[in-house]
């Protein structure tokens, strides 16, 4: 940006001002393109559908300690948030950002006509579609489609930990997936970059190949970090997605995925397990961009399939819910909770929990308040927004 | 007696006709296995150069003569398990079931991948699978192996028959009635999911029916169930609404068959499902006045499919050159097409059910409703280097299995023998996702058996060509994007041109 308005007083003195009312627009959008992307959007898909009922914990409402006899937990494990919630102590390590107000609790996130297969929710959740209909396109993938991402970012979007493209499928999106950046590596280079001279199917299979091989050759590099990232595959995970920030201008966006969360038994162990890995890990990304000098632009949200239901099911576990809470951090985020706690007064035929902010709200946040980019065709109407960015 | 003036064009046009056939001129090898590819997966080169000989208008009689009802090889047996009675069972037990059915879901897929391989006629597994994809059931939502089964029997049996008994088969169907929900469709309490589908995605398309419609079908659908223990599709005749209904602008006390026979009167219904047909088969941009054509074929044979699949592949499109390479091949295209075209022997196809999987292309699991959306959706950053990696290990195999072959007879040490187990665990994770790792004992040895098993004997397929311009023609249906250098010979050659980006198009 320091280069730009010396730049742009040239034009007004060259071409007089006449010229520049004219040039001013297009101008104004490549700037506000390059910008917007600027700023990094972290997604952390919680694969399963986290247990929200015992990440962020209603423990005053006493019909929690009923619907939990045998995996509930107590106030005196919790992490006291306020005077009715506490956090999963598996959470500490994120206790510095709570106490940061970096930390946003979204509650109660889900959607109308709730979908309680794996599959066909996390559609929905990727798709940003209405439960009743079908999208081939992920909602970031429509983004990057409507606000192109500049071309000499490394890719649109990164994957790390999955093959799924999940919300960023598209047929204009470089989303690329890194099961392990070495691995990638190594295989990006059975693919060639092409002039991409020709068109229909042919000229599609051109574009992937290219968008592959530039991602390839662009996230080569390595970096050190002083950053001690945790052991196990979510935190290489994380420096993964560090080491793909740290490379030359990245990328607009990140999904990573912690496997496990379908808790249908023995849940306790399990749970507080993933929960301590996705606690480190996201400390650690935090110190990564830190040392990096992008946490201030960056903005991670975690999201899921579903939450899981209120009622504990017989064998020490949960069965498949619907809202849950989600969390919100970053270096300009205004910490605290948002949404509304869980309402288990209000359990539906099934059990299962009513929602008060849709998903696709997340969504629009980032869109509109991230990247400051219209969300309603992205999102196929309008939602409103969460005020949990600094201006 | 028709007037002088028809009976003079029936004479002209029956002369043209004869001129055509008659004369039978042979289509030569870029046709057949234009042909081939479309209608079938790949072609081994002795085939495309027997259908070389013939016309098209004979080549497509003889594909559509050998179409088949019935698969070559037996299914798996399998045996139905009552989702109940699953239910039921205690923590280990519906562990061990479950296991038990994801075996059985690759038994079924690998057998069906064999089908596809070993099949005199290609032709009824491409129409099974376009069935399949249009039709959509799904294992992730049915669970039961044995349901999918008898549904991809019963597609098979119809592929090339009559679609009227087709759509009224497969409303019927066990797999079906389950996938959308038709058994908890009941009087007073309507559940809308196959009224919906069968009017957007089976017959009609959006905007040729109105709410009103979908709702007032629902009701006819009530009383179609299925018996618990068995899995049989059973009339319940306490839940069917028995009211007055009105749809599509008839009114009765209509059933589910008559619903059914309303929407294959409707005139909207030959256009969608040729529409269909064509993005299959020609290009990816219908062509109105000729989808209309062969459409009004369709009508005309009562719809009959064959008719108006004969129709299809004798359009002017079908054949023409802008139309060559104009679709991109599915994986299942890509993986049993090239096993196919390169005469590969697979004694065992049960990796490639995995394979399917990691390339997008999971059979019997669809990813929704709408089917798999195919085109250049197939095609991502992911998706193209696992195809890429399919072809670069199949064409590297006959040099690792003759290594692995050499080693074993001079007695590896142990610890060399290990290593070789650790990469193959990391090939399997690389090539074939997480989902081998389910694969327990006898099943999971077989798997690392069937992997290296499949061989691509590369001189004795090579020797059918004479040089590198026939292996580029035999492999590519345009012209390579990056020509190998003219030195590159052999297996290299052949690996050269099933990287190139013209190798994903058909």
């Amino acid at each position: 940006m320091s280069h730009f308005r010396p730049c742009r007083r040239e034009f007004l003195s060259l071409l007089g001002a006449g010229a520049c009312v004219a040039l001013t627009p297009s101008l104004a959008i490549a700037g506000a393109t390059t910008t917007a992307y600027r700023r990094l959007l972290v997604l952390v898909e919680l694969k399963g559908g986290n247990d929200g009922l015992n990440t962020i914990v209603p423990f005053a409402d006493p019909r929690y300690a009923q619907l939990r006899p045998r995996i509930g937990l107590r106030r005196d494990e919790l992490l006291l948030l306020d005077e009715r919630t506490g956090a999963h102590p598996s959470l500490a390590p994120l206790r510095p950002l709570w106490e940061g107000r970096e930390l946003a609790i979204v509650q109660s996130v889900g959607y109308p006509q709730a979908n309680l297969s794996h599959f066909r929710s996390i559609e929905i959740w990727d798709t940003a579609s209405r439960s009743d209909q079908y999208l081939d396109d992920g909602w970031l993938g429509r983004a990057f489609a409507q606000t192109p991402v500049p071309a000499d970012f490394a890719a649109d979007g990164v994957i790390v930990g999955s093959s799924e493209l999940g919300p960023m499928v598209g047929r204009q999106a470089r989303a690329v997936a890194l099961t392990g950046a070495e691995q990638f590596q190594r295989q990006s280079k059975m693919a060639e970059v092409r002039a991409p001279s020709a068109s229909g199917a042919l000229g599609h299979l051109l574009k992937v190949e290219n968008d592959v091989a530039a991602a390839g050759a662009r996230l080569g590099g390595r970096r050190s970090f002083a950053t001690s990232f945790p052991q196990g595959v979510f935190g290489d995970a994380v420096r993964t997605a560090c080491q793909v920030v740290a490379q030359g201008n990245g990328v607009a966006a990140l999904r990573l995925t912690l496997n496990g969360f379908d808790t249908h038994q023995n849940q306790p162990g399990t749970h507080a397990n993933l929960l301590k890995q996705l606690a480190e890990g996201l400390a650690a990304l935090r110190a990564g961009l830190v040392e990096l000098g992008r946490w201030n632009d960056t903005l991670v949200m975690s999201y899921a399939e579903f939450g899981r239901r209120p009622q504990e099911n017989q064998s020490n576990g949960t069965d498949h819910g619907t809202a849950a809470p989600h969390l919100v951090l970053g270096g300009r985020v205004v910490g605290g909770f948002y949404g509304a706690p869980p309402q288990l007064d209000r359990l539906d035929g099934n059990g299962n929990l009513p929602f008060a902010v849709d998903f696709r709200s997340l969504y629009a946040t980032a869109l509109e308040r991230w990247w400051e980019m219209p969300s309603a065709a992205v999102l196929g109407a309008r939602f409103p927004t969460l005020p949990l960015l600094k201006a | 007696m028709p007037n002088p003036v028809v009976r003079l064009f029936l004479c002209v046009a029956a002369g043209l006709l004869l001129a055509c056939t008659g004369r039978a001129a042979p289509m030569g090898e870029a046709d057949a296995r234009h042909l081939l590819n479309r209608t079938g997966f790949g072609a081994p080169p002795q085939m495309v150069a027997s259908y070389a000989k013939l016309s098209r208008e004979q080549a497509v009689d003889r594909l559509l003569a050998g179409a088949r009802s019935t698969p070559v090889l037996t299914p798996p047996s399998l045996v139905h398990e009552p989702l109940f009675r699953v239910r039921e069972l205690g923590e280990e037990e519906k562990k061990a079931v479950q296991r038990a059915e994801f075996e059985k879901g690759v038994e079924l897929r690998a057998w069906w991948l064999q089908e596809m391989l070993q099949t005199p006629s290609p032709l009824s597994e491409r129409m099974t699978l376009f069935w399949h994809n249009h039709f959509v059931s799904s294992q992730q939502k049915v669970k039961s192996g044995k349901l999918m089964l008898d549904q991809n029997l019963l597609l098979r049996r119809h592929a090339l028959g009559n679609f009227g008994e087709l759509l009224h088969a497969v409303a019927k169907d066990p797999a079906m009635i389950i996938y959308l929900d038709a058994a908890t469709n009941r009087k007073g309490q309507p559940n809308e999911n196959f009224a919906r589908e069968v009017m957007e995605l089976f017959t009609l398309g959006e905007g040729h029916y109105g709410e009103q419609d979908v709702k007032e079908a629902a009701r006819a659908f009530t009383g179609w169930s299925l018996e618990r223990e068995t899995g049989r599709f059973k009339w319940r005749p306490p839940m069917h609404d028995d009211g007055e209904k009105r749809v599509l602008g008839r009114s009765g006390n209509f059933d589910g068959d008559d619903v059914l026979d309303i929407l294959l009167a409707q005139p909207a219904m030959a256009e969608f499902i040729t529409g269909k047909l064509w993005r299959e088969f020609v290009s990816p941009t219908p062509n109105a006045a000729e989808v209309k054509r062969v459409a009004e074929r369709f009508r005309a044979a009562g719809l009959d499919i064959r008719p108006a699949l004969r129709a299809l592949l004798l359009t002017r499109s079908f054949w023409a050159p802008e139309n060559r390479g104009a679709l991109v091949k599915s994986p299942v295209d890509l993986v049993v097409g090239s096993l196919r075209t390169l005469e590969v022997s697979v004694p065992d196809a049960l990796p490639l059910a995995f394979t399917m999987r990691n390339l997008g292309q999971d059979l019997l699991a669809p990813p929704n409703v709408r089917g798999w959306p195919g085109g250049e959706a197939w095609i991502n950053s992911t998706t193209l280097l696992a195809r890429k990696q399919f072809m670069e290990r199949l064409l590297r195999n006959d040099e690792f299995v003759a290594r692995a072959v050499r080693a074993d007879g001079v007695e590896v040490a142990y610890e060399q023998g290990v290593q070789r187990n650790r990469q193959r665990v990391q090939q399997l994770r690389e090539e074939f996702g997480k989902g081998p790792g389910r694969l327990e004992g006898e099943t999971r040895m077989r798997m690392v058996q069937a992997m290296s098993d499949i061989r691509f004997d590369s001189r004795s397929w090579l020797a059918h060509f004479t040089d590198a311009a026939a292996v580029e023609r035999a492999l590519l249906p345009v012209a390579a994007v990056a020509m190998p250098p003219t030195t590159t010979q052999g297996i290299a050659l052949v690996r050269a041109f099933a990287l190139d980006p013209a190798y994903q198009l058909k």
